[in-house]
């Protein structure tokens, strides 16, 4: 499809496809036991979506809210397995109660991977607001943020933040930038 | 409370009191989550148990939180127990819960039409809506008015024996919550995954 294709990088749509960022993510979710993946959906997350779907290891499905996701991740650490939760920015905006008042206090490793939007080539004023909204969160919280840029240090980000999560028993954000994934860009 | 029509046969019960019948009835280290508020303080009053989960925040998240438990568990039965007021706002776990078909998930929702905590102010759905109309439409089939006591015992034993998820709507009076659930969140969780038996105590 054009348009998809239009929003990968072209670092990104030439890499061998294991050396993708969306396969990267899900062989580091996979070597980490995260098995769980609720989602609210998000246009550049559609390829990590969609190999999620196909791969029997991962139960991937789409949730109402990002909210719902996260009670699902805690409820399911709690019961002994390990999830993440995908979603877009003005998803992560949804999230401030339920961080404070469930991830943090109970100490919960809820991991995070929000695709960026908002940043490098936002057409919506709207998502370039709510964008601003979601370090300031992280930060009032001291969560454990990291925004990923370069696909040769997505790896190491990814499996050592993980890891830091479960034996901190804290929450942690894995940003994808669009210099990452390519990000969304304008589409008429 | 709920002056719903779909409902005139159903009779209006008490909180603790159907909480301790529920409790009564497990004999399999089940799972519970209560949900914030009255709903929790219920749950602690009628006996505190290892495999109890209760929320202090994070309104509506009662059976996101137990579908998690629930598929990290497949054989072990979850119940959620939660407020009206609580499931309006997270209408859509109904319908995630409907899709995904855990065979041991058991929500029970405590309707008396009200934020009882916050002051007895009715909900938006109080007087036009019907949560097990809402329930069926979302997806859950096994879903319905517990009509008095005797029916509610015995449509959790029903639920204890399907596999697919089950919804039972409870018409409640206006009672505050019985006991005050101890707020310390870590201690909660820790007990919570014990009873699970997914870690040993220090």
């Amino acid at each position: 499809m054009a348009i998809a294709e239009q929003q990968t990088s072209p670092q990104a749509a030439q890499a061998s496809s294991d050396r993708t960022w969306h396969a990267i993510v899900l062989q580091t979710l996979k070597r980490n036991e995260i098995s769980l993946i609720p989602y609210v959906p998000d246009r550049v997350l559609t390829p990590l979506i969609k190999n999620l779907h196909a791969d029997p290891f991962f139960t991937t499905f789409a949730t109402a809210r990002e909210e719902e996701a996260v009670g699902i991740v805690s409820g399911a650490w709690m019961g002994g397995r390990r999830g993440a939760v995908l979603m877009q920015t003005s998803g992560f905006a949804t999230l401030a109660n339920v961080l404070a008042s469930l991830a943090v206090p109970y100490q919960i490793p809820l991991i995070m991977f929000v695709s960026e939007r908002g940043t490098l080539g936002e057409f919506n004023y709207g998502q370039s607001l709510v964008c601003r909204t979601m370090r300031p969160v992280l930060d009032s919280l001291a969560l454990e943020h990291h925004t990923i840029t370069r696909l040769d240090e997505l790896e190491f980000i990814a499996d050592r933040s993980i890891k830091q999560a479960v034996t901190t028993q804290a929450p942690v954000a894995l940003i994808l930038n669009p210099l990452l994934t390519g990000g969304k860009v304008f589409d008429k | 409370m709920s002056t719903n029509m779909s409902t005139p046969n159903t009779k209006v019960m008490n909180r603790f009191d159907v909480t301790s019948r529920l409790i009564a009835k497990l004999k399999h280290e089940e799972a519970v989550i209560g949900g914030i508020g009255n709903t929790n303080f219920d749950l602690w009053a009628a006996g505190h148990r290892p495999q109890n989960f209760y929320m202090l925040g994070s309104m509506g998240l009662a059976f996101p939180i137990a579908l998690g438990v629930a598929l990290a568990q497949p054989d072990r039965r979850v119940f959620a127990l939660e407020g009206d007021g609580s499931l309006l706002m997270q209408l859509g776990a109904l319908s995630t819960i409907a899709t995904l078909k855990p065979q041991n998930l058991i929500m029970i929702v405590m309707d008396n039409g009200i934020y009882q905590i916050t002051g007895a102010q009715p909900t938006p759905a109080a007087s036009v809506a019907d949560i097990v109309a809402i329930a069926t439409g979302s997806g859950l089939a096994n879903s319905a008015w517990a009509a008095d006591e005797e029916d509610f015992e015995r449509l959790v034993d029903e639920a204890m024996s399907v596999a697919e998820p089950s919804l039972i709507a409870v018409r409640i009076d206006d009672k505050p919550g019985v006991g005050t659930t101890r707020r310390d969140p870590v201690q909660i969780r820790e007990r919570f995954m014990h009873g699970l038996g997914v870690r040993e105590p220090l």
